[in-house]
C-alpha cells in the first residue's frame, strides 16, 4: 500500500471517528443527567442533516449562493430544531417515564426514533431515496510534499475538533455546565441547592441532540449524500462508542468514537472483502466489544443495593 | 360460557366480513365499527366480564377460538388474500408468543425477534434447495438454528443488562440484514425462492379438492400454522403455569433477589431465550414456505420493531394481546391501503402513545394468582 492510500485511510478514519464521538459525547450527557439511554438519538442526527438540505436548498431557491452564508444558516437551523426536538422528547417522553422500569424509557425513545425515521422517509420529498448534500467547503487539494489532502476534509475535522473542545469547556468550565455535572451527581443535592432540575435536563438533551445535528450536517458535507436510514448506523456505534468509553465518562465517549473508527478501517482494509462486509464487521465488533467489556474499557462505577 | 361462545362468534363474524371486503370506504367504516363496539363493551364492563368467564373456563377460550378461525377459514375458503393474512398473523403470533417469553416472562430484551425468525426463513430456503430432508423435519431444522443463533447471542447479553443488551440484540439485527445483503451465496438483496413444501406425500401448494368444493392452497399453510400457533399456545401457556414460569417472573422482576433465593438467573434467560427463538424460527420457516419467497428486506430493524409493537399493543406478557396486537398490526394496513405506506410510522407513534398513557397494554396479563389454586 502506498502512503498516500494510507493517508486516505486515516483521513477517512479520522473523520469516522470525529462523527461517532460527536455521537457518543450525546449519548454521555444524557446519561450523565438522566441515567437514561436515548434510542433516538441517531434518527435526531439523520433529522439535522435533513434540516440542513433543507435549508440549503431554500436559500438556493431564495437566491442565496455565498457558500459560507448557506452553511452558517445550515448548521443554525439544523442546530435549533435538533436541539428543540432533543429538549422536546426530554420533556414529554423521557421525563414522564422518570419513575417506570427503564424498559420503557428505551422502548419510547427507540420507537419515536423509528418515528422521525418514518416520518422523513414519507414526507420528504422523495424520501426513500439517497439525498445529494450541497457541496459547501473549497475541495482543493493541498500539496503536503508528495501527499495531497483535500482542504474540506481538514476543515471538518477542524470543526469537529473545536465543537468537541466547546462541548468541554462549557461542561468543565462554565456555571451551566457545573449544573450539569451537579445534576449527573446527585440529582436531589442539586435541587437542594437551587438548581433547576428540569432546565437542565432539558438544556443538557438540547445540547446533545444538537452535537448530534453537528456530527449528521459533518457526515452530509463529507460524503455529500444523506439517506433516511443513516442515522440508524451512526446511532448504534456512536452508543457502542459511549458505553466501550465508560457512559458518562466525557472522554471515554471520544476515545470510543476514534477506537471505534479504527477498528472499523484496519477492518475494511485488513480483512478480504473487508469493504462491502463493512457494516457486518462493525456490528460484529460492537458485539464482540460488549461481551468482553460489557460496561466499558473505562469502567462505569457500579454498586447494587442489597 | 354462552357469552364466550357469543363472542367468538361475533370476532369470527366481524373478523369475515373485515377480511372480504374491498370497498376502502367500507374497510373504513367497519374498523371504526370495531373500535367503537370494543370502546362501548370496555364502558359497560362486557369486557371484564368476558375476561372474568375466559378464567372461570380456561380451557373453553382457546378452544372457541380454534373453532372460531376454522369457520373463519371455510367461509373464506377461497379467498387467497385473505387467508394469506390469517396465516401470517397466526405465525406471528407464534413468533411473538416467542418473544414475549423472552421480554414480557423473564425480561431479557430482544430487538432482533425479525432476524430470529428470518434464520428460520433462510434456513428452510437453503436446505430445502440443498437437500432432500423431509420437510417437516427442516420446519423443526429451521427453529434449531434459530435457537442456536440465539445461544451465541445470549453470551454478550448475560454478561450486560438493560440497555446495553438492548444495545446488542439491535445491532445483531441490523447485523443479520446487512451480511444477508452483501452475502452472494444466499441470494443477496434480490432473496430466494423456495419450492412449494410437501409434507407426508401431500403438495401443500396444490389446490384442494373436497367433494365439489375448490379450497385455496393457502387453506394448506394456515393448517399448518394453526397447528404451530397452537402449539406455541400449550408450550407458553404450560411454562406460565409451571414453576418454571414462576422463575421467569422472578429473574424479570428482580435479579438479585432471584439470586438469594437460589434461582440460577443465568440459565432462566437462557431457556426463555433459545425456547423464544425456537418458536421464531419455526414461524419464520413456515411463513417462508408459505410465501414462497424470502429477501433481506422482509427482515429488517423495523421488522422486529413491528413485533415489539405487536407485544406492546397487546400487553406485556399477556397471551390474548399477542393475538390482539397481531391483528391491529398486520391486517389494518393490508386492509386500509390508505395507512400502508405510513403503517410504521403509525404503530410506531401508537407503541408511545401506550408506553404514555396505557403502559400496560390493551389486554393487561393477569395477575398471578396464588390463593385459589396452586400447581
Amino acid at each position: 500500500m502506498d502512503s498516500a492510500s494510507i493517508l486516505q485511510h486515516l483521513v477517512n478514519g479520522a473523520m469516522l471517528g470525529m462523527m461517532y464521538a460527536l455521537v457518543a459525547v450525546g449519548f454521555t450527557l444524557f446519561f450523565g443527567v438522566l441515567d437514561v439511554i436515548k434510542f433516538s438519538h441517531g434518527d435526531v442526527l439523520m433529522l439535522g442533516a435533513f434540516t440542513a438540505l433543507s435549508a440549503a436548498l431554500g436559500l438556493s431557491a431564495a437566491g442565496i449562493e455565498q457558500p459560507l452564508l448557506q452553511l452558517a444558516l445550515m448548521l443554525v437551523a439544523g442546530i435549533a430544531l435538533t436541539g428543540l426536538v432533543g429538549a422536546l422528547v426530554g420533556r414529554y417522553l423521557v421525563l414522564p417515564l422518570k419513575s417506570a422500569p427503564a424498559l420503557n424509557t428505551l422502548l419510547i425513545t427507540l420507537m419515536f426514533g423509528t418515528a422521525l425515521r418514518e416520518a422523513v422517509r414519507v414526507f420528504y420529498p422523495q424520501g426513500s431515496n439517497p439525498k445529494p448534500f450541497p457541496r459547501l467547503l473549497p475541495d482543493d487539494a493541498l500539496q503536503l510534499g508528495a501527499l495531497s489532502l483535500r482542504a474540506d476534509s481538514l476543515l471538518l475535522l477542524a470543526l469537529g475538533a473545536l465543537v468537541i473542545i466547546a462541548t468541554h469547556w462549557l461542561i468543565g468550565r462554565t456555571k451551566l455546565g457545573l449544573a450539569i455535572r451537579a445534576v449527573a451527581q446527585d440529582e436531589e443535592t442539586a435541587k437542594i441547592m437551587g438548581i433547576n432540575y428540569t432546565k437542565i435536563v432539558l438544556i443538557t438533551f438540547a445540547l446533545g441532540s444538537a452535537l448530534a445535528a453537528l456530527a449528521g450536517i459533518i457526515n452530509g458535507l463529507y460524503y455529500n449524500e444523506i439517506n433516511f436510514s443513516m442515522g440508524l448506523n451512526l446511532g448504534v456505534i456512536g452508543f457502542a462508542a459511549a458505553i466501550v468509553g465508560g457512559l458518562g465518562n466525557f472522554y471515554g465517549a471520544i476515545i470510543g468514537g476514534f477506537l471505534f473508527a479504527a477498528l472499523q478501517t484496519i477492518g475494511a482494509v485488513a480483512i478480504p472483502f473487508g469493504s462491502s462486509y463493512k457494516d457486518v464487521f462493525a456490528f460484529a465488533v460492537v458485539i464482540a466489544l460488549m461481551a468482553w467489556k460489557p460496561t466499558g474499557l473505562i469502567a462505569e462505577q457500579e454498586a447494587q443495593r442489597v | 360460557m354462552t357469552l364466550l361462545a357469543l363472542a367468538a362468534a361475533a370476532i369470527a363474524a366481524y373478523a369475515a366480513v373485515l377480511l372480504h371486503a374491498e370497498d376502502q370506504r367500507l374497510i373504513g367504516a367497519l374498523i371504526v365499527l370495531g373500535f367503537g363496539t370494543a370502546a362501548a363493551a370496555a364502558k359497560f364492563g362486557l369486557l371484564s366480564r368476558l375476561g372474568q368467564a375466559g378464567r372461570a373456563h380456561p380451557r373453553l377460550a382457546p378452544l372457541l377460538a380454534v373453532a372460531a378461525l376454522i369457520a373463519l377459514i371455510l367461509v373464506l375458503r377461497e379467498d387467497h388474500f385473505a387467508l394469506l393474512m390469517i396465516g401470517t398473523t397466526l405465525l406471528y403470533c407464534v413468533a411473538c408468543w416467542g418473544l414475549n417469553l423472552q421480554f414480557g416472562r423473564a425480561g431479557v430484551v430482544n430487538f432482533a425477534g425479525a432476524a430470529f425468525f428470518g434464520t428460520g426463513a433462510y434456513t428452510t430456503a437453503v436446505l430445502a434447495a440443498h437437500t432432500a430432508l423431509p420437510h417437516w423435519l427442516i420446519v423443526l431444522l429451521a427453529g434449531a438454528v434459530a435457537a442456536l443463533l440465539g445461544s451465541l447471542l445470549i453470551l454478550p447479553i448475560l454478561r450486560t443488562r438493560g440497555h446495553y443488551a438492548a444495545l446488542i440484540t439491535i445491532a445483531f439485527g441490523i447485523l443479520f440484514k446487512t451480511f444477508l445483503e452483501v452475502n452472494d451465496a444466499l441470494g443477496g438483496p434480490q432473496g430466494l425462492k423456495l419450492p412449494g413444501f410437501t409434507l407426508f406425500g401431500w403438495n401443500l401448494n396444490d389446490n384442494i379438492t373436497v367433494g365439489e368444493q375448490e379450497l385455496s392452497f393457502y387453506v394448506a399453510y394456515i393448517a399448518l400454522a394453526l397447528v404451530l400457533a397452537i402449539f406455541a399456545f400449550l408450550l407458553v401457556r404450560r411454562l406460565e403455569h409451571s414453576w418454571i414460569g414462576l422463575n421467569f417472573d422472578a429473574v424479570r422482576m428482580d435479579e438479585l433477589a432471584a439470586t438469594t433465593f437460589g434461582i440460577n438467573v443465568a440459565r432462566w434467560k437462557i431457556t426463555a431465550f433459545s425456547i423464544g427463538n425456537f418458536l421464531a424460527g419455526l414461524a419464520g420457516s413456515v411463513q417462508a414456505t408459505m410465501l414462497g419467497f424470502i429477501a433481506p428486506n422482509n427482515f429488517t430493524l423495523s421488522d422486529s420493531l413491528i413485533m415489539i409493537s405487536i407485544i406492546l399493543l397487546g400487553g406485556l406478557g399477556s397471551f390474548w394481546g399477542v393475538p390482539l396486537g397481531a391483528a391491529i398490526v398486520l391486517i389494518l394496513p393490508e386492509k386500509l391501503q390508505v395507512i400502508q405506506e405510513y403503517r410504521f410510522l403509525l404503530f410506531a407513534l401508537l407503541v408511545v402513545a401506550v408506553l404514555l398513557l396505557r403502559p400496560q397494554g390493551l389486554v393487561p396479563r393477569a395477575q398471578r394468582s396464588f390463593t385459589d389454586r396452586i400447581r
